[in-house]
């Protein structure tokens, strides 16, 4: 594989992480937070229901795991592609 | 030792700090002015970052925003977070390999146009200047209510600290003292959060004990929330009561907003790679998550705690008398708040005692005719003051009281000092050296910065003094203007290898006179009173889409708007082909740093 192949391999893996990654993003929020809340309000979480617990705690603990899971995967393919620092 | 000499005690020494920290981090190159020599640590700059962010709006607004409203503005929670997901991954990594100082100097460069820098240096310019009014305005009424100085003396007090550390540090001196605030505001906002769980719930985290269970009645604390709610006509708080549509989008504006705000975008540039331009992102929500995860904590319970000090023997018992409350030492801070302005209550129909309902309800209407009440008598409670008022609602000592006055002042100060920092980069780099002066020397240019700083300060204090009477509605521009002008062209610098210098400025231009002249159409010409062409109400918004939430629209016209024209002119040159291929990749960044 040469350097341009390399790059563009590179490129895709980390456009596929991001589109998973926002995938969730959109899924814990608009989603659950929001859009399908009623169909999740047969689950009671502590007086309420978890669309609820989703829109003021659940989706800002899963943005958090996002990025740390992104960064992670993205330093191990920084490093399979050479394109890493130091 | 009296609550005055506390406050004082507690604001004088984080301001010591404040200036201590500013001597210690001086600024001697313009890439220390500009981005810390780029040698900051990716956990100092989340802290950092964290403080940059959150401003008075999130310390002191949020919580009452969401207490007096409940399910329905979640959205600030995860608009105002889920930004982060989106600079972490489309924005910061690449724009730290770019290696350059400011917003507009990648969109012209990128962009290969200078019209372009200058589109962007104005919609930063009235971004950050409309958030820097608050802030300012912020610091005024922390002091005026905690150290009963006059408004104006605050605001100079407050505008000498940052000249201080702004001025000789730039963006080291800054990023220093926003690590020191963001622990005294953390500190401050939690102190009390942690409190008053525990006196509700008994449980002492706050993100556990909104759902946990109301010790005085035995049912969950929400549950209990919305009964007494309801027994006083008011909305249930957990229930979803508005337009969906506008509730998504909304959210969707704070999130793009957010990812598209230059003062926080430049936070990254400080750090030594683009490996920690990615971690830095993270640690910046988890030291964010800290204060977004007990705020709906904060607003539940201070709602419940209002309507118990109202009716203290249950909503269906005798309410609180206004002797009580003009005697009993609980009750002093109705009449410290009174004095203000922000809180007042009218005794409309004489009996002696305060009544507390939706005065809309049809129910209480019913019930207010056969008790002989002549409407609600909590006539205003300013949403501004829950989270200051919190600790005096409570209850709590008198040195957390204190340290809720410093945390308050350091949220609105460290966020000051970030947009500040913004504003003079864009005159000082993008206007005089990329613009009017590309000659000027490194030392002129320092100089350049520093004298726009303290112009900006002086503006910036200015405003304060004289704050326009649409301070409150400008943060809808502010949001609106980055989320659909600034973090588009941004986002297709970098994903796009078709965008052309025609597109940006086209889609810039577009997504941004949509969305100024929505807002406008609701709000007034340039905010003018009375200018506007429809009333500011839900029947009257484009597919019930409220001014606030016109920015992803305004987005999406502007991608589209970018994708069309591009494809209709010039391709883009192979040399910025090659420049976008180069930030993709983050090998190389520790060499951009001296240019």
């Amino acid at each position: 594989m040469n350097d341009k192949e390399s790059g563009l391999a590179y490129w895709r893996s980390n456009i596929a992480y991001v589109k998973v990654s926002l995938v969730i993003w959109a899924l814990v929020s608009f989603g659950f937070g929001i859009l399908l809340r009623p169909m999740l309000s047969v689950i009671p979480v502590g007086g309420t229901d978890l669309g609820f617990w989703f829109a003021q705690q659940g989706s800002i603990l899963v943005f958090l795991a996002l990025i740390f899971v992104y960064a992670t995967m993205m330093n191990t393919l920084d490093r399979k592609h050479g394109v890493h620092e130091d | 030792m009296d609550q005055q000499t506390l406050n004082f005690i507690f604001v004088g020494a984080t301001f010591a700090l404040y200036i201590g920290i500013a001597f210690w981090a001086r600024a001697a190159t313009t890439g220390e002015f500009y981005a810390a020599g780029r040698g900051v640590h990716p956990i100092t700059n989340g802290m950092a970052t964290a403080a940059d962010w959150m401003s008075a709006a999130s310390f002191i607004s949020m919580a009452g925003l969401i207490a007096f409203v409940g399910y329905d503005n979640s959205s600030f929670l995860m608009g105002w977070t889920g930004g982060y997901v989106l600079l972490a991954m489309l924005l910061a990594p690449y724009l730290r390999k770019f290696g350059k100082y400011t917003v507009p100097e990648f969109v012209g460069d990128r962009f290969y146009s200078t019209t372009a820098r200058m589109v962007a240096v104005i919609c930063l310019i009235v971004a950050s200047v409309t958030y820097v009014i608050g802030q300012m305005t912020g610091v005024g009424v922390t002091f005026a209510r905690f150290l009963e100085v006059d408004s104006a003396t605050g605001l100079y007090i407050g505008a000498v600290v940052v000249f201080f550390y702004a001025v000789l540090g730039g963006m080291k001196g800054i990023t220093y003292t926003q690590v020191a605030q963001y622990v005294v505001l953390i500190t401050a906002y939690t102190i009390p959060a942690i409190f008053i769980s525990l006196e509700l719930t008994g449980n002492f985290l706050p993100q556990m004990g909104l759902f946990g269970t109301h010790q005085a009645s035995g049912t969950p604390l929400l549950v209990r929330l919305d009964q007494v709610l309801a027994d006083i006509g008011f909305a249930s708080y957990t229930g979803h009561h508005t337009n969906t549509l506008n509730m998504v989008l909304f959210t969707l504006s704070l999130m793009i907003g957010t990812a598209g705000l230059p003062h926080v975008i430049v936070r990254f540039f400080t750090v030594p790679k683009v490996a920690d331009a990615r971690w830095s992102a993270g640690w910046a929500l988890v030291f964010i998550a800290l204060l977004y995860t007990v705020a709906p904590a904060v607003g539940a319970m201070a709602r419940l705690n209002i309507v118990d000090t109202i009716y203290p023997n249950g909503v269906q018992g005798e309410s609180l008398s206004y002797e009580d409350m003009k005697s009993k030492p609980e009750y002093a801070w109705m009449v410290n708040w009174e004095k203000t302005g922000l809180l007042k209550f009218e005794d409309k129909n004489g009996d002696g005692k305060i009544q507390y309902y939706n005065e809309k309800s049809d129910k209480m209407t019913a019930l207010a005719a056969e008790k002989g009440w002549q409407g609600n008598e909590l006539v205003k409670f300013d949403r501004d003051i829950l989270v200051l008022a919190n600790p005096e609602i409570a209850n709590l000592p008198g040195w957390v009281i204190a340290i809720v006055a410093a945390g308050g002042l350091a949220a609105a100060l460290s966020t000051a000092a970030g947009l500040l920092l913004a504003i003079s980069s864009a005159i000082s780099h993008d206007l005089i050296k990329g613009a009017i002066n590309p000659n000027i020397s490194e030392k002129g240019e320092l100089l350049a910065a520093r004298i726009s700083m303290a112009v900006a300060i002086a503006v910036a204090t200015w405003l304060g003094l004289n704050p326009p009477g649409f301070a409150a509605q400008t943060v809808a521009l502010a949001f609106g203007i980055a989320a659909a002008s600034i973090f588009p062209a941004l986002m297709m610098g970098i994903f796009s290898t078709r965008i052309n210098n025609s597109g940006a400025i086209a889609g810039m231009l577009s997504g941004l006179i949509f969305t100024v002249v929505y807002i406008f159409i609701f709000k007034g010409w340039f905010f003018i009173p009375g200018t506007n062409w429809l009333p500011d109400t839900a029947d009257n918004w484009l597919f019930g889409i409220s001014p606030l939430s016109i920015g992803s629209v305004g987005a999406g016209i502007n991608f589209l708007v970018a994708y069309f024209v591009s494809r209709a002119t010039a391709d883009v040159p192979e040399e910025i082909r090659e420049l976008v291929e180069s930030i993709r990749i983050p090998r190389g960044a520790g060499q951009a740093t001296d240019h």
